[in-house]
């Protein structure tokens, strides 16, 4: 069998061609050269992965001129067709570290090469790319390099190898955010009391399940005067026209929904429906005004109660929804909502 | 308060003409068996069979596995409330038989009940394929209501361990622990350089099938209390739900509780194990609010300074983990909680359904949605008709070839949340 091929990305420094002074130095291809890091990676790659080309690029070119940049080291990269690609490792420098994370998430995007990179754990880079690129945790510094090296190099040999990789606890890299099952050492019940015992002595220790971060919002304030506020639907309880024009998803949604209700004074079982999974939609589909509220909210706007209601509603289904996608929808939508001086929404679901 | 708790190591188990223990072997004679089960009038037949580790063989429906355990010393009897007279438990002498349980099968009652496969690759997630099992499938008689189903064949699996825990009460143990605990007093002049670190165990009350009995109490209707660690031993907590099969605390995990065992191990050395605290897992808010309120006084009211907090099953309890670990940290008392996980099959989503920043020391029992393939086996005891109904099971699951598609939900202790087992994920 061939030996295995790998492509080592490095920045001006490592390469020995200068510090900050040098950092607009252009991406450079070296074929047949390994340099610096790459030694140290040749050496623990052995016979079977061979670092068959070296990249240089200067940390300010790569950042400043990040299109032209990331083009022509996506072509040296595709015209050398590596098992496997290898940025750094950082350590702590910043925007090495962030192009280390951005060619290395790009070469797997575009070119479907599996990709591994190294730094230290607060590198921005590191938080930037961990959850996309396999990412090793190093030293803050490159006296950390024999460490690093001895991480990385074992994942970009998995990686070529198309092998599997295993939990980051056991391989080195930081965790992202991709929950995957393995026997410890020890019994569960151990580990908790070793933990605990940890904990009361003050000692550093290590959860086994960071606590994701919720992303709680602070409401805002209590609006003052309802009868000249513009107030906005939005549901994640799949209310849509019926037929379902945009093919919302019935579970797990790719998409939301805009749609106009100027002059709709009530939702009717002829013309609105839910397109949500998971509960029973006999209620909703007889009339969605039981999940989206539009006939009352007309009522309190002929009432003087409220200013009026916003002429658009969004809506999307709730049911099986990645929390990732369902931030991502009202991002776009909250930005008209704002923009058309929307004063408060009301937020309703199954 | 002190338990000897003798090991009787049982090497192999077989029918016999006559139930005894001999050299290691247990003897069981089917039809004085079959009497102790069919006590019940609610009980209309019942099959027996033994499962050795390694053999192949898949046991479905399970709905609670019981190590046999006798009390020769010391006050109130195996299982006090439910099979013997109410009577607090927890010293003296008690046997247990080591390395055999009572496994009760029978058809599906919750649609929740799990698997347990004796060789292949469910083997290695389950504790009690390491184990020989005898097996009750019960059948109960006809227009019996599910939930009266499951207390009679609850009752009967603890009325056969019983007898079977009995056959050693005039052995002599293999081997010999001694658990003992100290009085506040006590331990604070004993050990008082040491943390005290009590263990708080949330016990399964969601109800509809998801219950806990403690002395025979429904656990959703009590307040959180504590206990001296060694009652549980004697079967002061039994397992009445049908909750996943993966994650909840069969009656062999709660006389076996590796908490417990584990804190033990540092009593006197590095902590001072001052009790066991026990709480609900109630649905409605104002229980959830009123027994986490009450764990949290309970941690302060004993001095604590660490604890450890486990959950049973998952979902809504996750709220009530994190009410827990929120209230109790707040009282300065240093927390470590255990757990397990829904991630999803591609391990993408949020773990748990509730998080709070005080929960920073967890201890996972793995992620409960990973698919894995279960190969036919060549005997099933039980029945294969609910297997596409088990929690973790689906219409896809039995495949051409008769292999299974499952989550390891459905497996009997999978990714249990006393930290029975080493599976973790990351």
């Amino acid at each position: 069998m061939a030996k295995l091929k790998a492509v080592h990305y490095i920045n001006q420094f490592f390469a020995q061609i200068g510090g900050e002074e040098k950092a607009d130095y252009p991406a450079e291809l070296r074929v047949g050269e390994v340099v610096g890091p790459g030694l140290a990676f040749k050496q623990a790659f052995g016979d079977e992965l061979e670092i068959v080309a070296t990249i240089v690029c200067g940390d300010s070119y790569f950042n400043e001129n990040l299109d032209k940049a990331k083009a022509d080291i996506l072509a040296m990269v595709k015209e050398q067709a590596p098992d496997v690609f290898i940025a750094g490792p950082a350590f702590n420098a910043g925007r090495y570290g962030v192009a280390c994370g951005t060619i290395c998430d790009c070469v797997q995007q575009e070119l479907g090469i599996p990709a591994v990179t190294g730094m230290y754990i607060e590198n921005p880079g590191a938080d930037m790319f961990k959850a996309e690129v396999l990412t090793v945790a190093t030293k803050n510094s490159a006296a950390g390099m024999k460490d690093a090296v001895a991480k990385m190099a074992p994942l970009a040999l998995k990686l070529a190898k198309k092998e599997e990789i295993g939990v980051s606890s056991q391989e080195g890299y930081m965790p992202n955010g991709i929950r995957k099952n393995f026997f410890e050492d020890e019994r569960g019940s151990k580990r908790a009391v070793n933990m605990l015992l940890a904990k009361l002595a003050g000692k550093p220790y290590t959860t086994e399940y960071p606590m994701p971060d919720f992303d709680r919002v602070d409401p805002v304030p209590a609006i003052k005067d309802l009868a000249h506020a513009t107030i906005a639907l939005v549901t994640s309880g799949g209310i849509v026209p019926k037929g379902n024009p945009d093919h919302i998803e019935s579970s797990s949604a790719s998409r939301y929904g805009e749609y106009d209700i100027d002059g709709v004074d009530d939702l009717t079982e002829e013309t609105y429906e839910t397109a949500h999974g998971g509960y029973d939609p006999v209620y909703a589909n007889e009339d969605a005004d039981r999940v989206l509220p539009v006939d009352v909210l007309r009522d309190m706007e002929k009432e003087g109660k409220i200013g009026k209601l916003y002429h658009n509603f969004y809506t999307t289904t709730g049911n099986g929804t990645a929390v990732a996608s369902a931030k991502a929808f009202a991002e776009e939508f909250s930005k008209k909502l704002v923009a058309d001086k929307v004063d408060a929404v009301i937020l309703t679901s199954t | 308060m002190k338990l000897e708790m003798g090991h009787i190591n049982i090497k192999d188990v077989q029918f016999g003409s006559e139930s005894k223990i001999a050299d290691g072997v247990l003897y069981v004679s089917e039809d004085a068996l079959r009497q102790v089960v069919l006590e019940d009038e609610k009980l209309k037949s019942v099959s027996f069979d033994i499962a050795k580790p390694g053999e192949s063989v898949r046991i479905t429906p399970v709905k609670d596995v019981i190590e046999p355990r006798v009390k020769v010393e010391g006050q109130g009897g195996i299982f006090p409330g439910v099979i013997s007279k109410v009577g607090t438990v927890g010293s003296g002498k008690t046997y247990a038989l080591k390395g055999m349980a009572v496994v009760t099968a029978g058809k599906i009652v919750g649609f929740q009940e799990g698997i347990i496969d004796m060789t292949g690759p469910g083997a290695d997630y389950t504790p009690f394929s390491k184990l020989i099992n005898l097996v009750m499938v019960i059948e109960p008689i006809a227009d019996i209501k599910q939930h009266q189903y499951e207390k009679a064949v609850r009752l009967a699996g603890f009325r056969a361990a019983t007898y079977i825990g009995e056959l050693a009460r005039e052995l002599t143990p293999d081997e010999t622990h001694i658990y003992e605990t100290c009085t506040m007093k006590e331990g604070l002049e004993k050990y008082p350089e040491l943390p005290r670190v009590a263990y708080v165990q949330m016990l399964q009350s969601q109800g509809l099938l998801h219950d806990t009995y403690v002395y025979g109490v429904d656990a959703k209707q009590t307040l959180p209390t504590i206990l001296n660690p060694t009652e549980v031993m004697d079967g002061a907590i039994v397992s009445g739900n049908c909750v996943s099969a993966c994650d909840k605390n069969t009656t062999y995990h709660h006389l076996n509780n590796p908490v417990i065992t584990d804190l033990f191990a540092e009593h006197g050395k590095t902590i001072n194990f001052v009790c066991q605290i026990i709480t609900n897992e109630n649905v409605y808010l104002a229980d959830k609010e009123r027994s986490s309120d009450w764990t949290a006084k309970l941690c302060k009211m004993l001095d604590l300074d660490g604890i450890i907090l486990s959950q049973e099953g998952f979902g809504n309890p996750d709220t009530d983990l994190i009410m827990n670990c929120k209230k109790i940290e707040a009282q300065g008392v240093k927390t470590v909680i255990i757990t397990d996980e829904y991630a999803g099959r591609d391990g993408k989503s949020q773990s748990l359904a509730d998080a709070d920043a005080a929960a920073d020391a967890v201890v996972t029992g793995g992620n409960a949605n990973q698919v894995i393939i279960l190969p036919k086996l060549d005997k099933v005891i039980g029945t294969m008709d609910y297997i596409t109904k088990i929690a973790g099971a689906s219409d896809e699951t039995l495949r051409e070839d008769g292999s299974l598609e499952v989550e390891l939900q459905v497996i009997t202790g999978a990714t249990n949340e006393t930290g029975f087992n080493r599976l973790s994920a990351r």
